[in-house]
């Protein structure tokens, strides 16, 4: 499974929903995460690919699309130094 | 650091359930319960003021700790809701309990104020005596009126607690507290001079979520305790979704967190001072028992308090 596959078994498994959203929809506007479900995903992010989401990071924005997360998650993946 | 010698509170009598709201603001009773664990809350009357409620939470605060009012050395008072810019609810609370003399300091910050003003209280007792912390909130008044945001007004009712913290005596000894603020997200939550209720749901959870357990944790670990060793967790009553995931983060089960969210709904600075007047009035704390108050709200300001029974 790719990286982009895990996000969206993440995102799938938060939202109880089945299915995938475009790599580019708003997972809000779309109705895939709200304000608690934000935080069960980004618990699951971390999780997942053992990186830690830093308080200054939890901006909503950073995490309103799979293509958004999955650019996050690279570029803190490469942070972590894996 | 002081010790917690009692606790009062004060609900109005008027209970307004999710059916009622929901007809106002055109969503369903299940809705609202599903995102906030509300069923009712209670709406102060029209004439009933933040003064009123806090007054009546500090008479029955002090009627449980059998201290007269005259023998208070200060009075804190937390509100976000307070009826004008200026003074602030303090010194017309002291006035009305008989006091003349007594500083009474006003803490105007919403969800927070009482955590800040125990805080505050354990480390002035011991140059003021018995310090009455009260949180009084008509959250109604704000919450509910246009432009009605219905996210906004689901969640708050009206109430005041009250804690009595004095240099001895009582049933708990204070061991600690944190403190933070981060005003770089000042505009997530405020409210104006004239303008609406403002609230930034997705970063006010979000923030919560982290850094609710990040002070419970700090206070914990410096007295070399764990989340497991805390009795119960007295935590600003914001959302029970909320408190469920602070509780997940901390690895400890959502029953260690009281909660009377669902017939009172989000008192913002009243509401830990009313829940932990609740489960008080329900048990006596058993010797070396921990318990831990937190909160979060609107500066951000947030932190926790540890407590021991002894």
């Amino acid at each position: 499974m790719d990286r982009t596959e895990q996000i969206l078994e993440i995102v799938k498994g938060v939202s109880k929903k089945k299915t995938s959203p475009d790599p580019d929809e708003s997972l809000f506007d779309s109705g895939y995460l709200d304000s608690f479900a934000l935080p069960d995903m980004i618990a699951e992010i971390e999780r997942e690919f053992g990186i830690e989401v830093p308080d200054s990071d939890l901006n909503p924005q950073k995490f309103d699309s799979i293509a958004r997360i999955e650019t996050y998650v690279s570029r803190m993946v490469i942070k972590r130094g894996t | 650091m002081g010790r917690l010698f009692s606790f009062g509170a004060y609900l109005p009598a008027r209970v307004v359930t999710n059916s009622v709201m929901a007809c106002q603001l055109g969503c369903t009773a299940e809705w609202i319960r599903e995102m906030s664990g509300i069923e009712e809350r209670r709406f102060a009357d029209e004439d009933e003021s933040v003064v009123d409620m806090g007054l009546a939470a500090a008479n029955d605060c002090l009627q449980r700790a059998g201290i007269l009012a005259e023998h208070l050395g200060m009075l804190i008072v937390a509100s976000g809701s307070g009826d004008r810019r200026f003074p602030g609810p303090a010194c017309t609370i002291a006035a009305r309990l008989g006091l003349k003399q007594t500083p009474a300091l006003d803490v105007p910050m919403a969800s927070a104020g009482s955590l800040v003003g125990m805080s505050l209280a354990s480390r002035l007792t011991s140059a003021y005596g018995h310090v009455l912390v009260i949180g009084t909130e008509k959250m109604s008044t704000l919450a509910i009126r246009e432009p009605l945001d219905k996210n906004v007004a689901i969640l708050f009712g009206d109430g005041a607690g009250a804690c009595l913290i004095s240099p001895d005596g009582g049933r708990l000894k204070i061991v600690d507290s944190v403190l933070h603020t981060d005003g770089s997200y000042a505009e997530d939550l405020r409210l104006g001079h004239n303008g609406p209720f403002e609230m930034n749901g997705r970063s006010v959870i979000t923030q919560a979520w982290r850094k609710i357990p990040a002070a419970i944790s700090e206070v914990l670990e410096r007295n070399q305790k764990a989340a497991c060793d805390v009795e119960i967790f007295l935590m600003h009553q914001a959302n029970q979704n909320l408190i469920d995931r602070v509780a997940r983060s901390l690895h400890v089960p959502s029953k260690k967190f009281f909660s009377n969210i669902a017939r009172y709904g989000n008192t913002s600075s009243a509401s830990m001072l009313i829940a932990a007047s609740e489960w008080f009035s329900q048990r006596e704390p058993v010797l070396g028992e921990a318990i831990c108050f937190a909160a979060f709200g609107a500066g951000f300001n947030w932190g926790a308090l540890l407590a021991v029974a002894g």
